[in-house]
């Protein structure tokens, strides 16, 4: 965290009111970023012990969205943030909202891991799509915790760019599932579920862009949502004229 | 800004345009009072420096900033209070109504009268509750009671206190509570419906609720008046102006639609004083 943006308020008490929040969404952050490591991992190898570990912790998810929403309630109420501070506890409030929903789908992936052991294992190049789709999932989840942590719109930017690879991902094991299922029906089952981790996984690319745009909202002060990639590259590294 | 975001787009529009937030030209008829290069010295010491402004219309204007930033001196420039001091020396124009109410041909007041100012202590006259309010009017050689007793029930009710008021109307003003006094005095100022009301951190001596009912006030009358609003208390400026000026050391640093100036100031010692950070 560049504490030189929240810091250097008069009231010191406010200044680390503010880093208990930021570092609490960080804490988050990692905690999801592992269970969704572990989830697919589990997902891949079939490890129902770090599956059934991935589920046990969905509630520590859920309890630190909880707990980050109530922190930043308070500040609201007491200290009546403006300006940066103001869009730090907004962007705080949505990001782990999105984080949250990340670790339920990570809960979605090791889940289906619990399901698949009850079968035979299938064979592993069956996997390898999704684990190269997965990667480039949780580097950018990193690398989009590491921007808001950092605070650097341009680097979100370019994390915001990584979903395209994501998306084409995608779309190819949905293409190659359906070419699987077309030559053998007892297929089904088993590309069901990697299509729906696949889905999972692509709606945590989607996730991760919100947390980029929420980032770039922080510093920039501009909504970046629902705008084009040229338009947000734009906010973001200032090069609109008359932007600080 | 893209057409798919209206509402991004839409936070910048009013007085300031575009991202770049320079202020766009308003016609003629929507401005109440345009200051051009406006500079005040007390003796040798410069107190406003080349202050340059539009103030629209019907709007509430807040001016903010740290003690001693010149808002109050500016604040009284409008109605030539300052005039009452003597080592005051006055550069640049303010003009209300195309003319410069630092012409020599002005009327003072006259001009007081057309912008009426609130101070931040109630300041009744030690008279009753009517006379107070009819107190304008007779200066100005009103004294038909039909007319006068019209003028002192809609004054009042406009201040929304009437209710309170309307059997001791000829009781002592000094008898209302802090907040009553201050809408009475409100009701005194708008008595000879002046065009601008200046009010000078008119609920720093209130408590909440009679602060609430003041902002509340503030919301109504600007549907018929000019109103300028200097005030230490931040989110009050946040709650009831739509658009605000932040003044340091006699210089306006930002002047800006409220709502963009609390959430994305342009100047980084504005967003340092909104934010309660040293710079």
């Amino acid at each position: 965290m560049e504490s030189k943006r929240i810091g250097g308020h008069y009231s010191h008490r406010y200044d680390s009111e503010l880093e208990e929040v930021v570092n609490r969404v960080l804490a988050m952050g990692g905690l999801v970023e592992a269970q969704l490591t572990n989830a697919l991992r589990a997902f891949i190898e079939g490890d129902t012990q770090v599956a059934q570990e991935v589920t046990e912790n969905d509630a520590r998810v859920n309890s630190f969205e909880v707990s980050i929403d109530e922190r930043c309630v308070e500040i609201l109420a007491r200290r009546q943030p403006a300006a940066m501070d103001l869009r730090l506890i907004v962007a705080v409030i949505k990001t782990i909202t999105d984080l949250e929903r990340i670790g339920d789908l990570a809960g979605a992936i090791a889940r289906m891991a619990l399901r698949q052991a009850e079968g035979d294992r299938p064979r592993k190049q069956l996997f390898r799509d999704i684990e190269t789709m997965g990667n480039r999932v949780i580097t950018m989840l990193h690398d989009a915790l590491d921007a808001f942590a950092r605070m650097d719109p341009a680097a979100a930017v370019n994390v915001v760019r990584q979903d395209f690879a994501i998306d084409s991902d995608h779309e190819a094991i949905l293409r190659q599932n359906v070419t699987f299922m077309m030559e053998d029906s007892r297929n089904i089952g088993r590309m069901l579920d990697i299509t729906y981790a696949a889905r999972a996984l692509e709606r945590v690319g989607d996730h991760a862009r919100n947390m980029c745009e929420y980032t770039i909202y922080l510093v920039k002060g501009r909504d970046v949502r629902h705008i084009d990639l040229k338009e947000m590259e734009a906010i973001a590294t200032g090069t609109v004229p008359g932007e600080k | 800004m893209s057409q798919r975001n209206p509402a991004a787009s839409s936070m910048s529009a009013g007085l300031f345009e575009g991202s770049t937030r320079t202020i766009r030209s308003l016609a003629d008829e929507d401005i109440a009072i345009s200051v051009e290069g406006l500079n005040l010295y007390y003796g040798d010491t410069q107190a406003l420096k080349n202050i340059t402004m539009q103030i629209p219309k019907q709007r509430v204007t807040a001016f903010i900033g740290p003690s001693g930033c010149g808002k109050s001196t500016l604040l009284r420039c409008f109605n030539r209070m300052n005039d009452l001091v003597d080592s005051c020396r006055i550069e640049g124009a303010i003009n209300l109504h195309g003319a410069n109410i630092y012409d020599r041909k002005t009327d003072v007041a006259e001009l007081r009268r057309q912008v009426g100012m609130v101070f931040q202590k109630p300041n009744p006259f030690p008279k009753t509750i009517y006379e107070n309010v009819a107190y304008g009017l007779r200066l100005q050689g009103v004294n038909n009671k039909r007319v006068l007793d019209e003028v002192v029930e809609r004054s009042i009710k406009a201040v929304g206190l009437w209710e309170e008021v309307k059997d001791r109307l000829q009781s002592n003003a000094f008898g209302l509570s802090g907040g009553q006094q201050q809408r009475l005095v409100i009701a005194r100022a708008i008595a000879i419906e002046p065009e601008v009301i200046l009010l000078d951190e008119p609920t720093s001596a209130l408590d909440p609720i009679s602060t609430a009912k003041i902002e509340e006030l503030i919301e109504e009358l600007k549907e018929k008046y000019t109103i300028l609003i200097v005030t230490h208390n931040m989110q009050q400026a946040a709650r009831v102006s739509d658009y605000t000026a932040y003044m340091y050391l006699g210089e306006m640093v930002e002047y800006a639609d409220t709502m963009h100036l609390f959430t994305n100031p342009a100047q980084k010692a504005t967003e340092d004083y909104i934010t309660g950070r040293y710079g």
